[in-house]
């Protein structure tokens, strides 16, 4: 129950970074992406902020044995830098490129009572289907 | 350089950085968001509330923020439904080809200074870049 409510919370403070820093409006994403148009270099900014609190705060709770509320950490244990990450990375750029949404903005999107974010959203979920339906199926 | 608004991209990357410390503090998870949306599909089911709780709260904070903040996010898109539907498939497609999006590899990975995740997060930056570059000054011109 607790670290249900605690994911609650989470997902309200993710939510509301996304919004106050606009990153949930897939014109300023691509105003970011267009370097040779009129950029905006806010982006860099939210990841500059966000990577500057989990570098630091990160090191400081993997000094401890375990979560406050669960067994252990659930971290990837994959470091290897091969064909499927390149190709996947990619292959995320320029969906990305192309529509100005990620997973994260696009969910509190949701919110705003729009139904472009809707078709998104879909469209993003067909993605993983199909991913997991080709590659992932012996799982 | 008009539109940069470094003080609020500031703290909202900050809001950011703090959620993803609490989810990693408190429940030991990584706040990688294609990962905890596509988990509600094919994780078993005891692992389900909590990603479900996460984007219920990711959806509140874009309802909360629309209607009582000074919002007023509108339904733009630069694109035809179909390539926003395409693109919004390849998102879907490669965040879980690469292992990540930009959650789970810029924020998060590069916390933990996964060298995986540099790559990534460089990789798809780039491939965003060129496509902005494409379909804003080559196609759209």
């Amino acid at each position: 129950m607790k670290h249900n409510i605690l994911a609650l919370i989470s997902g309200l403070l993710f939510g509301l970074g996304l919004c106050v820093s606009e990153m949930a409006s897939p014109t300023k994403v691509l105003d970011f992406l267009d370097i040779s148009g009129h950029w905006d270099p806010s982006l860099a900014l939210v990841m500059g902020g966000a990577v500057g609190v989990t570098m630091l705060a990160f090191r400081l709770v993997l000094k401890r044995q375990s979560p406050i509320f669960s067994a252990d950490f659930k971290l990837s244990c994959s470091s290897s830098v091969d064909k499927r990450l390149l190709l996947g990375a990619s292959l995320f750029g320029i969906g990305w490129g192309l529509i100005g949404y990620c997973p994260g903005p696009v969910i509190t999107a949701l919110g705003f009572g729009l139904t472009y974010p809707l078709f998104v959203l879909l469209a993003m979920i067909a993605g993983f289907m199909v991913h997991r339906w080709v590659f992932e199926r012996h799982l | 350089m008009e539109n940069f608004t470094p003080v609020s991209a500031l703290i909202g990357g900050a809001l950011i950085g703090l959620s993803a410390t609490l989810l990693l503090l408190f429940n030991g998870r990584v706040a990688g968001i294609s990962g905890i949306l596509s988990g509600i599909f094919v994780q078993p089911a005891g692992d389900r509330l909590w990603r479900l709780m996460f984007v219920v709260g990711m959806i509140a904070s874009g309802a909360l923020y629309q209607f009582f903040g000074p919002g007023g996010f509108e339904n733009s898109t630069e694109v035809s439904l179909l390539v926003l539907i395409i693109g919004a498939f390849l998102v879907g497609f490669g965040a879980r080809m690469g292992g990540g999006c930009t959650s789970g590899h810029g924020v998060c990975g590069i916390g933990f200074i996964s060298l995986r995740s540099i790559v990534a997060t460089c990789v798809f930056m780039l491939a965003g870049f060129v496509t902005v570059y494409i379909m804003r000054h080559v196609v759209g011109g």
